[in-house]
């Protein structure tokens, strides 16, 4: 039989509703092997089957499983701060501290540090000057020099002349020369950041004298210390840059400690669509939420993995989605998203119990009772999982007819196609034995007649109707009536 | 049938609606009006119009409530209240307060907003709230913006700067605000301004925030205690609401007389301070209020509070009953499924069965032996809820009388279902399904493959036993929770359960190619392995020895345990990863059709967390026959290294002459090294590391070195210590410990760290005073030379007992860490579920993802997302290599 051709497979299998990577792989694995269209069909059936049985079943607590899954590798993870893999002269906060700090969503990580790629668009490896900043050693150095901020202690000895009142900065002609830096340009300044103290400068010493406005001894001592934070050259928030070759690359990559992506961007020679740091909230300002949400993906992965905890990426995305899916980077705590649980009693059994119960009074809160925690509390079964699906009834309402269908649509949820065959047929023997209850729409009915939202439902909308006299209160999908009834 | 199973559904509560307390409506729930202070008269009976008014509940058994004449028990309890004589501020709407006097008008009440920028904020406001979000930040903002407005914009008044000085004093231009000035301003704000800072003139007016009434809390809330003596001990509550009471007779009293207004004051300011504890004694400000012994008073907001307060202790963490707790014990020869329980127990917990036809001649049977005869039953229910203690003498009279529909509380037997749990309940895993086996002894028995996902162990741990008392909940047990369901973690999509220490050990020596013992295996040994294990039959014998008997080999026996059909190939814990390599050494496993072909079986295959093999069984022939697996390795392997002797002595450490004198010259040189090192640092010859100082790289360069020549004298004792040497054999085959673990035993300890770094502390300029000060060497900071087995110097000992310290208080503050994590991460996550269209929802309908994990796949199934499925499938279906 003949062999498919590329465009023939892509075809076949591109409108399949199947993840990505899936897609991806049978494109390429088909392409590889060569099939016959019969032999696709059998593939596409099985991978159909395959991926039907391990999709993830409505109901499921996929936040409190993310969360335990997350949770329960903290107790073994180390509290130590340890050196960076590869680059031994950064530290860099990791385990639990690491994880703590990602979920708080700090504005500032306690040990900021950026990974700077640099460019190689000449695409050249060579050492003869003519590869790009990725290769060239001497532009890669020139690149941190640029970027470290260098203080004047970094290329110079200060003294401080106590008989004569002043300080005298000698500078070192080499490390000035090593970091690209020229005299004046320091001499300056130094005029420019201290106005107020005299500034003599000897070029051919390369000498600077402070002299403080007023000869007191606690005016000198300030001086001293002003010298020594005015960042002369690079950025101030980068204290240390490390160069070192990638791991398995022959590239030039450079290791920072402190982080300033915003001003990073600019420097000629980084390639900024590789260059990272690890503080999420200034990729949230630089690159917006987007970036943010993948940052923190990387972020807690790299932390857990590295400690040689495995856990699935779902898991994780299902926080980083949670943390930022109002718009900005929200805290996983008081702070944060339980701070503003729709729930007045979940909120108040998390934490400062009182203010969130006055709180609640103030405004006349009502609590619906439609999570975990408050549905404990009043002891009654947590709508979720099992406790999610249920059987409801609804006696004819004998003069209007038409609105009972019309209600049943709504009040639709199952869990699977097999299991909503079940429920059909339950709610059926049910029906049965009462004769004001109305008959039982089957699935096909009514099976296309309402979608979810989306684009990425996949399939499952079937239908049962319910039958019960209990008060049918749905969460979603709950009759718009009812809602009105209920804000007044 | 029908009309009694309806009438069995609770009632449900579909929401709970928060507000305030007006005046009105605190009179007219209450049930009196308390005006004395005292409790009890001297016969001991409650005083009318009390504290302990028999109209605000009863406590006392034999006493009647007065309002709703139900016993002690019965009775809920009423409120009654206190009339207070002037009003006093509650302290937990004192910010409130603050902020509202500052945004409202003092001369006409109204908000000092226009009308349009009122009609702005009340849009936001609504819309806030519509899409479920938390109105507080646009609420502070509407306070801050009406403060800043100096001239009320309706009368013109000039409006004066307010200072709030807690916890509960307002002042205004100096001048302190009464309670009732502050009342009246409130009374006046119309219904519209106070809708626009969000709160509800229905059911909180800012004006409850002063209190002219006080709710007293029913008897019930604060029983008193009679001790031994026969005295009465008030409930804090009562001690407070005593306080109050007083302190406002007071206040009538002196106000009648026509007291100074100094002492009107004073009076007024001590009874806001009582009212103020009474809600809060935890208020910065003022000292709290005090028992006579000095422990401060626990009142309202204390009750609440923390993680034993009534929110987190009483309404989150409920008490079950049929319950057992017990030490655990190992017992291979039990099914994972399976909990041994001790007869003690299964003769207390009960399964409630309802009799029916099918049922009843069983359940009479259980009634006819009662109580004390296992298996048995304890409690008979009939069909109107009347519930009958079986004893001897009325066994047979009730199994007459037994009739369809009534309950039996039967004592539990095998096969029932009941949940089994290991605190910390850190994931699911940690309660599960299993089968009762009721067993002798006193403890709960378990198949030790268990303990990984419960983190057991059997040095003294105890666990917890549910039965569960319904249909639907052992129906669910048994589909969700049981062992079997919960092998795959969700965390990372592998077995969780799986052999552990002595079965893979077990295992290993078994599928060993060259053990002595198990090499060669006659027929009578052969079974004898297998004999706990449903498989009775042999294969054809491996060959035939020179006596003419046939033997077997372990692989053939172990080949009996897998199903049939199962093709799997892996490089085994022992192995490189390098097939060619690892194929000559026994460490690639071949399993073709059922068969192991080669390769040895150890961690990697079937351990915990790793299992390769039940891995695959899993996922290809469902959890039943996972779980046979898993009962069948455990009690293989249990006779398979009885048969060959697993033991370990001191002895085993022992390494021959020639590679201690290794060990000691690689040590040696080590230090020569670390001289040498320490001679340039103080020549200043020693090079920095880019970015550190020289301290800082003589530190490093040092703990390398050393690191380094633990590691090669571990290498060579390693080298020495061959399969046959327990300590190696578990260290490679992963049952247990670790080379690192044999180096520290056999030949070096290594160096000891605090912080990462060496040790550095103690006295000056050295860790102790048998060196040198400044002695940069070696020994000085913490390596210990020696071996455990050799034993370590005093230095020695003292530096391993600073390391060995650290990793305990490491352990201690990072489980109250993690600890702290978790109970984030759930209380943030717990909502989120799952939908039909596999959306990811918060309890609001917000939806979180638009496709659980972008992909609809469930983690625990997550193979099926890596490329390797689907190479599979085109393996299997064209018959071609990917």
């Amino acid at each position: 039989m003949a062999k498919m051709k590329d465009a023939e497979i892509q075809a076949m299998i591109q409108d399949l509703p199947l993840p990505k990577n899936i897609l991806k792989t049978m494109q390429a694995d088909a392409v590889s092997v060569g099939v016959t269209e019969k032999e696709m069909q059998e593939i596409i059936d099985r991978v159909m089957v395959g991926y039907k049985l391990s999709q993830i079943e409505a109901c499921d607590a996929a936040g409190v499983v993310a969360a335990q899954s997350i949770g329960e590798p903290g107790t073994q993870m180390t509290m130590r701060t340890f050196h960076y893999a590869g680059v031994a002269e950064i530290n860099v906060t990791l385990g639990l501290p690491r994880l703590i700090e990602i979920v708080d969503a700090r504005k500032i990580p306690s040990t900021p540090t950026m990974t700077i790629y640099l460019k190689n668009d000449s695409g050249l490896v060579d050492e003869d000057g003519k590869a790009d900043y990725a290769f060239d050693r001497d532009k890669a150095q020139s690149v941190a020099w640029d970027i470290e901020a260098t203080k004047i202690d970094h290329i110079a000895s200060v003294t401080t002349d106590l008989a004569q009142m002043k300080i005298v900065i000698n500078v070192n002609e080499k490390a000035m020369n090593k970091r690209h830096m020229v005299f004046m340009e320091i001499a300056e300044k130094f005029k420019e950041k201290i106005p107020d103290a005299m500034v003599e400068v000897s070029e051919e010493n390369f000498q600077i004298d402070l002299t403080p406005k007023d000869q007191r001894y606690r005016d000198l001592l300030q001086l001293t210390k002003k010298i020594n934070d005015i960042t002369l050259k690079g950025i101030e928030d980068i204290k240390r840059v490390v160069l070192r070759k990638g791991s398995d690359t022959e590239e030039y990559v450079l290791y920072t400690e402190g982080s300033a992506l915003k001003d990073i961007i600019s420097i000629p020679g980084v390639d900024m669509t590789r260059t990272t740091t690890n503080n999420v909230s200034e990729i949230f300002s630089v690159f917006g939420i987007e970036a943010a949400r993948n940052s923190i993906i990387t972020e807690a992965t790299n932390t857990l993995r590295e400690q040689g905890l495995n856990v699935d990426i779902r898991h994780i995305m299902l926080v980083a989605d949670l943390m930022t899916s109002d718009g900005e980077v929200k805290q996983i705590g008081r702070h944060g998203i339980s701070g503003e649980k729709a729930s007045v009693f979940a909120r108040a059994a998390f934490e400062v119990t009182v203010n969130h119960l006055l709180d609640a009074g103030m405004r006349g809160n009502v609590d619906e009772l439609q999570g975990v925690t408050e549905n404990v509390i009043v002891g009654q079964p947590i709508k979720m999982g099992t406790g999610d699906i249920r059987l409801i009834a609804r006696t004819i309402d004998s003069d209007n007819p038409n609105l009972v269908k019309s209600v049943e649509k709504k009040t639709v949820r199952t869990r699977s196609q097999k299991n909503a065959a079940d429920k059909a047929e339950l709610a059926g023997s049910v029906q049965v034995s009462k004769d004001d209850l109305i008959s039982v729409e089957t699935a096909d009915e009514v099976d296309d007649d309402e979608e979810w939202d989306d684009n990425v439902s996949m399939d499952i909308e079937e239908t049962v109707t319910e039958v019960v006299e209990e008060e049918p209160k749905k969460r979603r999908g709950r009759p718009p009536k009812a809602k009105a009834e209920d804000e007044e | 049938m029908m009309s009694k199973r309806i009438q069995q559904i609770p009632k449900r509560i579909s929401a709970i609606k928060f507000g305030l307390l007006s005046p009105k409506e605190i009179r007219n729930m209450s049930a009196t009006n308390v005006i004395t202070a005292d409790t009890y008269d001297e016969d001991g009976f409650p005083i009318e119009m009390g504290l302990m008014d028999t109209r605000l509940g009863v406590i006392d058994p034999g006493l009647k409530c007065k309002t709703c004449h139900s016993k002690a028990g019965e009775c809920p309890g009423h409120f009654g209240h206190i009339e207070l004589v002037v009003p006093v501020i509650h302290v937990g709407f004192n910010k409130t307060i603050r902020k509202l006097l500052r945004s409202v008008c003092g001369n006409c009440s109204r908000l000092l907003l226009n009308e349009t920028q009122k009609e702005d904020y009340l849009a936001q406001l609504n819309a806030v709230k519509g899409i479920g979000h938390m109105p507080d930040d646009l609420i502070n903002e509407v306070y801050k913006e009406a403060a800043k407005v100096k001239r009320c914009p309706y009368c013109d008044a000039e409006q004066n700067d307010i200072k709030f000085e807690k916890p509960t004093e307002y002042l205004e231009n100096g001048e302190r605000l009464t309670p009732t000035e502050i009342r009246d301003r409130f009374e006046n704000i119309p219904d519209e301004d106070i809708r626009v800072i969000g709160m509800d003139p229905e059911n909180a007016r800012p004006e409850w925030m002063v209190l002219t009434v006080l709710p007293v809390p029913p008897v019930t809330v604060r029983p008193s205690i009679t001790l031994e003596s026969g005295q009465r001990s008030e409930d804090d509550l009562t001690h407070k609401l005593v306080d109050i009471i007083r302190i406002n007779q007071r206040f009538q009293e002196n106000r009648d007389a026509g007291a100074p207004q100094l002492i009107i004051e004073d009076l007024w300011e001590l009874l806001q301070y009582h009212v103020t504890t009474f809600f809060d004694n935890s208020v910065s400000g003022i000292p709290p209020a005090r028992h006579r012994s000095g422990r401060p008073l626990k009142t309202l907001s204390q009750r609440l509070k923390g993680k034993e307060g009534r929110f987190r202790g009483s309404l989150s963490g409920k008490r079950v009953n049929f319950s057992a707790r017990t030490v655990i014990s190992p017992d291979p020869d039990l099914s994972i499924n399976e909990v041994g329980v001790p007869l003690p127990i299964a003769l207390i917990l009960t399964i409630p069965e309802h009799v029916t036809e099918r049922n009843v001649d069983f359940l009479k049977e259980h009634i006819r032996r009662g109580p004390a005869n296992y298996p048995g039953a304890n409690y008979v229910i009939r069909s109107d809820g009347g519930r009958i203690k079986i004893t001897d003498i009325n066994q047979e009279d009730l199994c007459e009388k037994l009739e369809y529909g009534w309950i039996v509380e039967r004592h539990l037997r095998d096969g029932d279902v009941v949940l089994f749990n290991r605190q910390p309940s850190l994931h699911k895993m940690s309660i599960m399904a299993h089968s009762v086996k009721v067993l002798d002894g006193k403890t709960f028995r378990m198949n030790p493959a268990v303990c990984p996902p419960y983190n057991a162990d059997f040095d003294g741990d105890e666990m917890n036993m549910h039965v569960l008392q319904t249909e639907e909940a052992r129906a669910e047990a048994k589909i969700l929770l049981q062992v079997q369901e919960n092998i795959l973690s969700p965390r990372f999509g592998g077995p969780i359960v799986g052999g552990i220490h002595d079965h893979i050990s077990g295992m290993f020596l078994l599928t060993r190619k060259d053990n002595p013992v198990t090499g060669r295996i006659n027929k009578d040994d052969a079974l004898d392995l297998l004999r706990k294990t449903d498989i009775r039959e042999l294969p054809a014998p491996a060959g035939v020895d020179e006596n003419g008997e046939e033997y077997w080999t372990g692989k053939q026996i172990f080949s009996q345990i897998l199903p049939e059909g199962l093709n799997i190939s892996f490089s085994s814990n022992v192995g490189t990863k390098d097939m060619e390599e690892d194929l000559k050494n026994d460490a690639y496993v071949v399993i073709e059709d059922g068969e192991l072909i080669a390769g040895t079986i150890d961690e990697t295959a079937m351990g915990a967390f790793k299992a390769q093999i039940l891995d695959t069984i899993i996922k290809e022939y469902g959890t039943t026959r996972g779980a046979q697996f898993v009962d069948d390795v455990t009690k293989l392997a249990i006779r398979a290294v009885m048969r060959t002797g697993l033991s370990f002595g001191i002895a085993d450490e022992d390494i021959p002459e020639e590679a201690k004198i290794q060990i000691d010259m690689v040590l040696t040189t080590a230090e020569d090294e670390v001289q040498k090192l320490i001679q340039a640092y103080k020549d200043e010859e020693l090079e920095p590391l880019p970015g550190r100082t020289l301290d800082e790289t003589i530190e490093m360069r040092i703990m390398q070195e050393l690191g380094r020549a633990r590691d090669k004298s571990g290498k060579i004792a390693d080298a020495h210590m061959g399969l046959e040497n327990p300590a190696a054999m578990m260290a490679r085959s992963g049952a247990r410990g670790s080379i690192l673990n044999i180096t520290q035993m056999a030949a070096c300890v290594g160096q000891q760290a605090v912080r990462g770094a060496r040790i550095n502390r103690g006295y000056r300029e050295r860790t102790l005073p048998h060196f040198e000060r400044g002695d940069l060497g070696a020994d000085a900071h913490g390596f210990v030379k020696s071996s455990y087995k050799s034993g370590l110097n005093p230095t020695e000992y003292f530096f391993h007992s600073i390391g060995g310290r650290e990793g305990l208080v490491d352990t201690a503050v990072r489980t109250s860490q993690s600890g702290y994590l978790q109970r984030r991460l759930v209380s943030a996550l717990q909502d989120l579920e799952v939908q039909p269209d596999y959306t990811v929802r918060d309890t609001r309908g917000v939806i979180v993802q638009f496709l659980y994990g972008e992909d609809g796949i469930d983690p625990t199934k997550s193979d099926f997302a890596k490329p390797e499925a689907i190479h599979r499938i085109f393996r299997n279906v064209t018959g071609k290599e990917v």
